[in-house]
């Protein structure tokens, strides 16, 4: 039984289950040597460009940058620093679209190249064996350095494993069709590319090198070997052509016949992989001191009419390489970001080159012609047969399009490498792959919900403990108050007591005092209450009997009837008089208290003008909302003649949206009012006024809601 | 005679089955209806209250005691598919009455026009706004669920529900494929 190693040293490799084998057309670019581009107009320099945190900014507008200055730096453990690819000015600071498929704008330095292309200082370390690892992978997270083989993982984390790691594999399979720009750079570059790999060796300190190169790079196998002399002991291994054999776990598959454990990464099993371009990438970053600010991007496509690789500053918009290379875009033609395999639409030539953009491809419609329409699945099987992940895409397929996230999981969809050979072979056009990006998109965005219930639910219980501890603590607090309360009480009730007694003897000695000085002054008051009334009437009821008596002794004379008549009137006025006199008196009591109660009415007359005008103002507001109404509700008529519920709260939604600005408006008077009156206004009186602004608003949002609540 | 041994026998082992079902029902105690755990689980634990309970707990209770499982707004459609597959019923279009399904939102406070009352931080189910008395409040955007709750005890109504941007890494694909055909 040979090892291992012997096996791999005579070239007899495993096989992974599946693969396909597309037309390469890498013979487009493979023979031309790679070319400079003269410098854009501005580079975007996307400030996240890997998987990770992004670090902080550290350019502002319109400062002048170096060429390898860094624009972010890198103090967190998942930072990646990106850097200025030239030397110019940073214009600006914005949102630009981004180099996804998604095309969603993201955060880019915009710098205006000077032209200078003016280095910042760098420090060479020739001599890297003699630096530590720590010092090593911290030059590599400063000077940016991310996997370029496509997923852009930050190359110091994948390099700082504590395991004990066996190989060291390097990835130059470069399995994709067009693809090119790994076979240019290890043809061009052999011996950067193996400076690389000894530093990637010294940090991880595998025992053995494997440089995976498909058989249909001959000039770059060539050139590898050469570099790579006898003395070192790496293996170049030839594998042979076949997709996707550059996946990882297809890789580490084929070369070592070990299988990456499901959810597990490759130093589980004593292996580190890297892209060969990330090797070229490290030599430069540790030996040279140079930031990954330029990558090797391939050009192809029959819309492209000098097809080749091409060195592209990061940052560089895709639109900028194509003006070099006699891009002539046919009807409908599109521009895909990576290979024909896995790469994504560009949905604009302004998308800018990031670390993990390896090629451009500007298909003519006969090369990839325009979607088919999907047509049913007729389960013959292919998909099955092809997948490298030994799963099973139509069934994959059916769950996916019921959306059923459970049984995606259990038939290991998070296995998938989406590397499309299944949509490839598909006999019905099923864009298989599409399906489950979609479904994994899915499923994580669910978790990640689970995962913010969770965190919310954490909270709402915290919160309901706290609640709950407070208000114990109220009680508590209320129990302890009155506990204390009855304590003095107590205390209290005795002084009272004693004080009572006190007061007792003392009022009844006071009021014995004073009924005995009552008793002694009755006897002469109780002559003087005014009976000077009842007197007199008595005396002219007596008169009365008397004038009676003569009138029937002189027997029923007419004459004396007169003067009866007479003192009878006058008795009448008399009366008239004194209760006229009585009635004026009482007036004059009820003016004089008037007058003093008008004194404290004063006082209130201001309040109540302020009240009168708080009423008119209000009424003024309502009034004028009405109006708002109104002619919102005019605006709006035409339109709602149907019976549109939508219709409704449109309406409903435009005039809630007048009162607002009208408020708003209103206030900002009333705020530009205020600051004209007195630019100088104490600090209080400005606070005053933003209450007075408050209050206003509060104003309006109660009418608004009264109007609301009467249309509902 | 055999008689009184049966009886004798089958009363011994009534007792030592009693003991050993006494002893499983003390040991192996269920702490808490584990239904209403799970269907707590699958609630989005908003504590917006839409479905008329005080939170997500009490519905799931609620539920759990035979309650309709479509009373979700926040949840939507996903949740009660949940539910029904969980409880055992059909799956009912989400209860108009208690709102509709909409994209997540969070709350965000015009912080000029704040003016320092508080009223929001306690209406907030999970103290996802700071601030403090006549001091501007702002809402921790990772922590708001957008249950809604805030917007209405605002007494200068500076704060509004806004629409989650979405993000590279939150993004969807959609079906827009490549075709990987190549003509020879």
């Amino acid at each position: 039984m040979e090892t291992l190693l012997e096996r791999i040293q005579q070239g007899h490799f495993w096989d992974f289950p599946g693969g396909i084998h597309p037309p390469t057309r890498k013979e487009l670019t493979s023979q031309h040597p790679i070319a400079e581009v003269p410098l854009p107009p501005v580079l975007y320099v996307p400030i996240k460009q890997h998987i990770g945190t992004i670090g902080q900014i550290l350019v502002s507008k319109g400062e002048h940058v170096k060429k390898g200055q860094a624009l972010t730096n890198g103090l967190n453990h998942l930072d990646v620093a990106v850097h200025a690819p030239t030397s110019g000015v940073v214009q600006e600071i914005k949102e630009h679209i981004s180099a996804h498929p998604s095309a969603l704008p993201e955060l880019c330095i915009c710098i205006q190249p000077d032209g200078l292309d003016e280095w910042r200082e760098r420090e060479p370390w020739a001599d890297y064996l003699n630096y530590s690892k720590e010092q090593l992978l911290r030059r590599l997270q400063l000077n940016g350095v991310a996997g370029l083989g496509g997923a852009g993982f930050p190359t110091h984390i994948k390099s700082a494993t504590n395991a004990e790691i066996e190989f060291l594999i390097i990835n130059a399979v470069e399995c994709e069709p067009y693809i090119t720009a790994d076979d240019l750079l290890m043809q061009e570059y052999p011996e950067a590319i193996i400076q690389g790999i000894e530093i990637l060796q010294h940090m991880t300190g595998a025992k053995h090198v494997l440089i995976g190169i498909e058989d249909d790079k001959p000039l770059a196998v060539t050139a590898i070997k050469a570099a790579v002399g006898v003395e070192r002991g790496f293996h170049v291994c030839e594998l042979p052509t076949q997709y996707p054999s550059g996946g990882e776990k297809q890789l580490v598959q084929i070369l070592t016949g070990r299988e990456v454990p499901k959810g597990g990464i490759p130093a589980d099993i004593g292996i580190v992989m890297q892209n060969v371009g990330t090797a070229y990438a490290v030599s430069r970053a540790i030996v040279a001191d140079q930031p990954l600010i330029h990558r090797v991007v391939t050009m192809t496509g029959e819309s492209i009419h000098q097809p080749k690789n091409v060195w592209a500053l990061l940052g560089t918009p895709v639109s900028h390489l194509l003006d070099h290379v006699d891009f002539r875009p046919g009807l409908n033609q599109r521009l895909i970001m990576g290979g024909p395999m896995m790469g994504f639409t560009l949905p604009s030539p302004d998308v800018p080159i990031t670390k993990i953009s390896n090629c451009i491809l500007a298909p003519s419609n006969q090369e990839l012609p325009p979607e088919s329409p999907e047509m049913p699945c007729i389960r013959c099987g292919e998909c099955a047969i092809v997948c490298p992940a030994t799963l099973l895409p139509q069934q994959l397929q059916w769950y996916a399009k019921a959306k059923d996230y459970e049984k995606l999981e259990s038939y290991n969809l998070a296995d998938c490498i989406e590397c499309g050979a299944c949509s490839y072979v598909c006999p019905s056009d099923i864009p298989l792959v599409q399906y489950y990006r979609v479904a994994k998109a899915e499923i994580k965005t669910q978790q990640q919900e689970k995962q913010k219930a969770e965190q919310a639910k954490l909270r709402f219980e915290a919160r309901k403990a706290r609640l709950e501890r407070d208000k114990q603590e109220r009680l508590e607090k209320q129990r302890k108050a009155s506990e204390a309360r009855q304590s003095t009480s107590e205390d209290s009730n005795k002084i009272e007591a004693a004080i009572s007694r006190v007061k007792e003897s003392a009022t009844d000695k006071v009021a014995a005092a004073i009924a005995r000085a009552k008793a002694k002054r009755q006897p002469t008051e109780d002559e003087s209450p005014d009976n000077s009334e009842v007197i007199a009437a008595r005396e002219a009821r007596k008169q009365q009997a008397r004038d009676y008596k003569e009138s029937k002794q002189t027997g029923t004379e007419p004459e004396s009837s007169p003067t009866d008549k007479k003192a009878a009137v006058a008795a009448a006025i008399a009366r008239a008089k004194a209760k006229k006199a009585k009635l004026a008196e009482q007036s004059e009591a009820t003016e004089q208290s008037k007058d003093n109660s008008s004194e404290n009415a004063s006082e209130q007359d201001d309040r109540k003008a302020k009240i009168a005008a708080a009423i008119a103002r209000a009424k003024a507001k309502k009034a004028q909302q009405e109006d708002a109404e109104s002619l919102g509700e005019e605006n709006v008529e035409p339109k709602s003649n149907a019976t549109d519920d939508k219709k409704a709260k449109v309406a409903a939604a435009i005039e809630r949206a007048k009162t607002k600005k009208a408020a708003k408006e209103a206030e900002a008077n009333a705020q530009g009012e205020a600051e004209t009156q007195a630019s100088d206004l104490s600090p209080e009186e400005e606070r005053k006024a933003k209450i007075a602004a408050a209050v206003a608003r509060a104003k309006a949002k109660k009418a608004q809601k009264d109007n609301d609540q009467g249309k509902n | 005679m055999t008689i009184i041994y049966a009886l004798i026998a089958l009363g011994v082992l009534a007792l030592v089955f009693g003991a050993v079902l006494g002893f499983a029902a003390v040991r192996f105690k269920v702490e808490a209806d584990p239904l209403v755990e799970q269907i707590d689980a699958i609630l989005p634990q908003t504590q917006c209250g839409q479905c008329g309970y005080p939170g997500c707990r009490p519905y799931a209770e609620a539920i759990a005691n035979g309650d309709e499982i479509n009373k979700c707004p926040p949840g939507g459609e996903s949740t009660i598919k949940e539910l029904a597959n969980l409880m055992g019923v059909e799956p009912k279009p989400l209860d108009d009455a208690h709102g509709q399904e909409d994209v997540k939102k969070v709350a965000y406070i015009r912080e000029d026009e704040c003016i320092g009352c508080t009223k929001c931080i306690h209406a907030c189910p999970v103290d996802a706004i700071v601030g403090a008395t006549r001091q501007m409040h702002t809402i921790i955007i990772d922590e708001c669920t957008g249950c809604d709750l805030c917007v209405d005890p605002c007494p200068v109504d500076c704060i509004d529900m806004v629409p989650l941007k979405p993000k590279a890494e939150s993004w969807k694909w959609d079906l827009e494929s490549i075709p990987v055909k190549v003509v020879e």
